[in-house]
């Protein structure tokens, strides 16, 4: 019964985001206020409608309800309470609901929150919103229903994949979305600045803090994919270009773009049509991201509910939707006035750099994903592009980014002093120098390629440093007026330099990981060591363990380097009984910011004894390259949190110009 | 679904190459193969090295390269073999051919237009001097400072 309510408010959902779509287009063209408030309402009811649906789902994966196909399929009853309710987004049918929930939440956020928007922006925007809203959730309801009733329940659930039991990715795919999903309230925003023919620095400015919050979460949501893999995956890896990963990362390079363009349009009118099309193709790879990942076109590692038949579907809305914005892109942008004029140097010039080198970045990354599918089509000539071309063509082009960051900040708009901007760097640049100098005289082997990116690295965080310097005019002026400066800074100020701190601590702790990790691997008898980065592995014992749905062999290790004991890892080998699969639990110890990474193998029989096969990584700095992300994440957080982000602010500020 | 788990349990093993067993007992030719691992792809997994995949047919690629680093061929020589009897679908680098040009001259492309669309801008208005009065009044409003 309380299914068939979820099925109800599903449809409810749909009928309202029509009646959004149909309701403020008429408001729209009739400057009706009224009408324009009971198309917000309906906004508001269709997240609430979306809502209870997905309540229902969550509640029918947590009772176990097998009548439920999703939760038969996708379920079982021996599952831990957090992995039935992560059950509920880990279908096809589950996270395109999720996909609904995120979509149909933005638009109720900004019918709720928007309140100083211009009422002709506002309720063109939310029209397109709700038919976005309408087409997804119209699949939703007829291609992809996760109400639907099995004629015969069975007994047990069909259980889900162990790998994906994991807290991490409980939590992975709700952000991932919220994140994806969010650029489409700034898709729908492109659309309205379209039609409404102005694309002016109140627009810029409402879009940002939506593609802020957006790519927060994305940022987030990448971050804790990457650490699941790293984790779980049981070889150390952390990004594998694999396709699924890059749908992921297309739609963040492109919300990072916009993030940037967005600032130039907001403070000088420049690029008003470039910075439309980065938000209209910011929700479209969301959305191509989706189809790749749910239709299961590339082969991947996370092509976990494949289905083709439905990729088709996806495929169609993702051509119609993104042909549809890019068409009135094409139609109206050449109408758009360009604005303010700026000089070769000059902070307009830089963040124009900035975009040409993601732009390449996002070319780059969506040909290598979309290749291999292109030329076998057209030649029938099968290829693989790995890891190797992306290391070959992303990384020189994120290289050249990442050198010249730290000067875009420093210039001045319109015309900037390229000699001042030097001077003020200089300590930067020298201590980036040291950096990597250091790092080749003292590690070992000494790799020039790593020394060079831990230099980058330290450039980055130095360079924003010195940014903070110059703000708060330190060693200019007495201590006490230089505190005062930074505290009064912008918070927007302060979340862009956090963001570009945590960018350089990423790179310190990719580049150091990647060129100085080191492998071992051992097939030991109880008491065997295995040792790697000086430190020893001792296997004191194997035991037997029984978990909730898996049976699983602990190792019982001992960490020594020297005559410190450094810790005790217990990694596991795990059988899920359902399925029969085995999958690994990885033992970590956390030494500073590196870690000892242990995985426990299989057992071995040869000539009567038993021996397992120890594998133990040692990955420096390891702990940077998820702490690096989570750091730019809170600084658009606390961009977001900036006063003059904040609603109806912009409208003074407007009225004050 | 069955298929799919059988699928999905062949693709999330663990790293095999460095299992002990199959070492070349001299450490630098044994580098040099761990690097060529990388860049060739497990036919049967998805989206592996067979650096990372403990499938049966990457332990056998594993064993054709070792067995060919032992030997003494140059890695090119072991790549050709390696197409010669897969295709270049095995590996994970594509070949710099006449098909793969728009892979890899693409991205070069992007980033020249882009450039040559700014400099193009850039000569054919450029701005007087300063901020105007104005200009600087909004800025200054727009920053907050």
């Amino acid at each position: 019964m309380i299914v068939e309510l979820g099925a109800f408010a599903l449809a409810l959902g749909l009928a309202l985001s029509i009646a959004q779509a149909g309701v403020l287009a008429f408001a729209r063209v009739r400057r009706s206020p009224g009408l324009a408030g009971a198309g917000e309402g309906m906004a508001l009811g269709a997240f609430l409608a979306i809502a209870v649906a997905f309540a229902t789902l969550v509640w029918a994966f947590v009772v176990s309800d097998f009548s439920v196909a999703n939760v038969a399929e996708n379920s079982h009853t021996a599952k831990p309470l957090l992995y039935r309710v992560a059950g509920a987004w880990g279908s096809h049918e589950g996270s395109i609901l999720l996909w609904c929930l995120a979509l149909t939440g933005f638009g109720a956020a900004v019918a709720g929150l928007g309140r100083g928007l211009p009422a002709g922006l506002k309720a063109t925007a939310l029209a397109t919103q709700g038919v976005l809203g309408t087409v997804f959730l119209a699949y939703t309801a007829f291609a992809s229903n996760p109400f639907a009733r099995l004629a015969t329940p069975p007994v047990e659930g069909r259980s889900l994949n162990p790998l994906l039991q994991d807290p991490a990715l409980a939590f992975h795919p709700p952000l991932l979305y919220a994140g994806y999903v969010g650029l489409s309230i700034v898709f729908s925003f492109a659309v309205a600045a379209l039609i409404e023919g102005r694309v002016d620095a109140a627009w810029a400015r409402w879009v940002r803090p939506w593609t802020l919050a957006a790519w927060s979460l994305l940022t987030l949501g990448i971050t804790l994919g990457a650490f699941w893999a790293y984790y779980e995956l049981g070889w150390g890896g952390w990004w594998f270009w694999d396709p699924v990963e890059n749908a992921s990362f297309m739609p963040w390079l492109v919300a990072t773009a916009l993030l940037h363009s967005a600032i130039v349009t907001e403070k000088r009118g420049a690029l008003p049509g470039w910075t439309v099309f980065l938000a209209l193709a910011a929700f479209s790879f969301s959305m191509l991201g989706a189809f790749l990942v749910r239709s299961g076109v590339l082969t991947s590692v996370h092509a976990f509910a494949v289905d083709p038949e439905r990729g088709v579907l996806l495929l169609i809305i993702l051509g119609v939707t993104a042909g549809a914005g890019f068409a009135l892109f094409a139609w109206r942008a050449p109408s758009l006035t360009p604005g303010g004029l700026f000089a070769p140097v000059s902070r307009e010039s830089a963040l124009v750099l900035n975009n040409i080198l993601l732009a390449a970045a996002t070319a780059t990354v969506l040909l290598g994903t979309l290749y291999p599918l292109i030329r076998e089509a057209m030649t029938g000539e099968a290829i693989s592009v790995g890891p190797p071309y992306f290391n070959l063509t992303f990384t020189p082009l994120m290289a050249v980014l990442l050198l010249l960051l730290p000067a875009g900040p420093l210039l001045a708009w319109k015309r900037g002093d390229a000699l001042g901007a030097a001077q003020r760097l200089w300590a930067a640049a020298g201590l980036a120098l040291l950096v990597g100098v250091a790092v080749f005289a003292v590690v070992s082997p000494k790799k020039a390629f790593g020394a060079a990116g831990m230099a980058l690295g330290a450039w980055l965080i130095a360079g924003a440093v010195a940014e903070l310097v110059e703000r708060g005019r330190a060693f200019r002026v007495p201590a006490a007026e230089t505190a005062r400066r930074l505290v009064r800074l912008p918070r927007g100020a302060w979340g862009m330099t956090l963001a570009h701190i945590g960018l350089g601590i990423f790179v310190l702790g990719a580049c150091f990981e990647t060129g100085w990790k080191a492998e071992s691997a051992q097939a030991v008898p109880l008491g065997g060591q295995v040792s790697v980065g000086g430190y020893h592995l001792t296997l004191e014992d194997v035991e037997a363990v029984e978990g909730p749905n898996y049976d699983a062999e602990r190792g019982r290790l001992v960490a020594t380097k020297g005559d410190r004991l450094v810790c005790r890892p217990a990694p596991e080998r795990r059988l899920y009984l359902p399925g029969g699969q085995t999958t690994s639990e990885v033992a970590i110890c956390h030494e500073g910011l590196s870690h000892l990474y242990v995985v426990l193998g299989e057992r071995r029989e040869a000539a009567g004894a038993s021996t397992w096969l120890v594998r133990a990584y040692w990955n420096p700095l390891a702990l940077l390259i998820f702490l690096g992300p989570a750091v730019m994440a809170l600084g658009g957080a606390i961009s977001l949190s900036d006063r003059r982000l904040r609603l109806g602010v912009a409208r003074k500020a407007e009225a004050g110009a | 679904m069955r298929k799919l788990l059988a699928i999905l349990a062949a693709v999330f093993c663990m790293a095999a190459a460095s299992d002990p067993a199959e070492r070349l007992p001299d450490p630098a030719q044994e580098a040099r193969a761990r690097e060529l691992f990388k860049e060739v792809r497990c036919l049967v997994c998805q989206n592996e090295s067979i650096d990372d995949s403990d499938a049966p047919l990457a332990a056998d690629l594993r064993r054709i390269v070792r067995e060919r680093v032992a030997a003494g061929e140059e890695d090119a020589a072991i790549k050709r073999f390696l197409t010669d009897r897969y295709g270049e679908f095995v590996l994970l680098r594509p070949a710099f051919s006449f098909g793969n040009l728009a892979l890899w001259l693409a991205p070069l492309l992007v980033l020249l237009g882009g450039v040559g669309l700014l400099l193009a801008r850039l000569r054919n208005r450029s701005p007087e001097a300063e901020l105007t009065a104005a200009e600087a009044k909004r800025l200054k409003a727009l920053s907050g400072e």
